[in-house]
């Protein structure tokens, strides 16, 4: 009895111990990383790295016009690629239950979700960028857009998914039609958690570097024309941290921490959202 | 069967099947529902009451396997028939559930939520109808100072006046309750079974209900079906008292099910 006991709680200590190391292996890496970006970031970071524009080497600059044309392109890819997303995904969930249609489009959503990036850049490399005839904001812009399709299309069906069929039946039961149940009642019940699909779609596009690279490219000056080359902060990262010269290396350090909080901050208020929704159902 | 004829009926059912794709759910019921009265079906676990009771406002469409075959008629119309318009019969015809079912909206638009559906209200008029519904549901004064709020923060007894409310709000004809209080506490239960037989007043009800006592005390008549029958049927003091089957009688006195 007592030697099975022992054996029991031996046990326990070893997995638990396994997997405390497990997780301290993964979080050292992490703590690294956020710590040398933290180090080497820092001291790039003041007001000129907002306002002025990327500078040639050797002159003072800062990161002005890849931090519009990021907001830019993030900011429209978003709104392009959420309302599709959703209404996408609400017919996953809301209609897919019937016919062929859905399973394909659930199949090839998935493949979408899982593409490489790059291949994304790629193709809007080819449809677009080479057909208008060269680099531009609105290709880096639909490269994104496409990329925030999936995973909304994914977290919206998921969510709605969760929403009990009670819900849905009780909203028919007053008479009311499909359309009226799913916009005031299924998706209401699970806007919390489309809302945080969303967010953190926006977090992935925010650091995605392979498909501006083929399509929006960059751009030396501050830029509104999204028919024009535009700047990014991950493909200036991507050239000031391969050159040779130390300022533009502070600059790229100071880029890099400047998405990974946003991003850090964006998961965040995600986060804080989807736990205000498990708390009032 | 139809030992004496009902002299009010409301809805009537003819020669009702249903199906779960090739399952038969429901045999050949024939059963006679009369207005403004409680009738309660009762039967063990899958007799197919619930079924039955959800041909009624035909919940079944939302499920493409399910079909239904026969006749029910209210007021002389045949609900079953594809021409009845589904939005305008559930109008008619309310439903309550067994798991309390709050919109995820405030208390006050959960109530205007059924009625905007079918009348154009002023603000006033709506707060009237709101107030009116709460309080036939018996749950105004818990509510009044928060209509504002969620609906989904009451307390799941509230949360099923509040599905009440709700369904009596659009002044349906025939209130159909689904098990409702078999999620409840003794005390919500109670309330809920007052409520009853206040609003069959104005209603014509048909209850669920896996517990004997209550369809006892709540219903006038009562339905006893078994494995898709509809075994015995009549005014509630004969079937518990003095009922015609042995099945009826076994199944009463807790020798079956």
């Amino acid at each position: 009895m007592l030697t099975l006991y022992k054996r029991r709680r031996f046990i326990n200590w070893l997995s638990l111990s396994i997997s405390v190391c497990a997780m301290g292996f993964g979080l050292f890496w992490l703590a690294w990383i956020l710590w040398t970006l933290l180090v080497q970031g820092l001291p790039g970071i003041n007001l000129n790295m907002f306002v002025q524009n990327t500078p040639p080497p050797g002159s003072q600059g800062g990161l002005g016009n890849a931090i519009w044309g990021s907001l830019m392109m993030t900011t429209l890819a978003t709104l392009i690629g959420t309302p599709i997303g959703i209404l996408a995904g609400t017919y996953l969930a809301e209609f897919g239950h019937r016919g062929w249609l859905a399973p394909v489009t659930r199949f090839i959503n998935d493949i979408l979700l899982s593409a490489p990036s790059i291949v994304i850049g790629l193709f809007v490399y080819e449809v677009y960028v080479v057909r208008v005839g060269h680099f531009a904001g609105w290709g880096g812009t639909f490269a994104l857009a496409i990329i925030v399709i999936p995973v909304v299309i994914r977290t919206t069906e998921n969510m709605l998914r969760l929403v009990p069929n009670s819900l849905r039946e009780a909203a028919a039961a007053l008479g009311a039609p499909q359309w009226k149940v799913i916009s005031f009642v299924t998706l209401r019940a699970a806007r919390a958690g489309i809302l945080t699909g969303i967010l953190l779609a926006v977090a992935r596009i925010s650091g995605e570097t392979a498909p501006l690279l083929f399509t929006a490219l960059n751009n030396q000056f501050f830029s509104n024309n999204m028919n024009q080359p535009m700047s990014n902060l991950p493909v200036v990262i991507f050239q000031f941290a391969m050159s040779p010269y130390d300022d533009w290396r502070s600059l790229a350090w100071a880029g890099a921490l400047l998405i990974t909080f946003s991003v850090l901050t964006l998961n965040i208020v995600a986060r804080i959202l989807f736990r205000q929704k498990s708390n009032t159902n | 069967m139809n030992a004496e004829p009902i002299a009010n009926p409301k809805l009537i059912v003819k020669n009702l099947n249903f199906y779960y794709g090739a399952d038969r759910a429901l045999k050949d019921i024939n059963l006679t529902i009369p207005e403004k009265m409680v009738t309660a079906f009762i039967g063990p676990s899958g007799c197919g009451k619930s079924t039955l009771l959800r041909t009624f406002n035909r919940m079944y469409q939302l499920y493409p396997k399910q079909r239904a075959e026969g006749e029910i008629l209210m007021d002389g119309q045949n609900l079953l028939d594809k021409k009845q318009d589904l939005n305008t019969l559930r109008a008619k015809v309310g439903m309550v559930f067994q798991k309390p079912t709050p919109f995820p909206m405030s208390i006050y638009d959960n109530i205007a939520f059924g009625v905007k559906l079918y009348e154009n209200l002023s603000s006033h008029e709506m707060a009237e109808r709101v107030e009116w519904a709460l309080k036939k549901a018996a749950l105004w004064n818990e509510v009044k100072d928060k209509l504002k709020q969620s609906g989904t923060g009451l307390s799941g007894g509230q949360q099923q006046r509040l599905c009440i409310a709700r369904a009596i709000a659009v002044k349906p004809q025939v209130l159909l309750l689904d098990e409702p209080t078999s999620a409840l506490d003794p005390i919500s239960t109670a309330h809920i079974e007052k409520l009853v037989d206040e609003l069959k007043k104005d209603f014509t009800i048909v209850i669920v209900t896996h517990n004997m006592q209550q369809a006892a005390r709540v219903s006038d008549y009562t339905a006893y079906m078994y494995l898709g029958d509809l075994v015995e049927f009549g005014d509630t003091s004969t079937v518990f008292t003095n009922p015609k089957r042995k099945e009826t009688e076994d199944y009463i006195t807790g020798r079956f099910g």
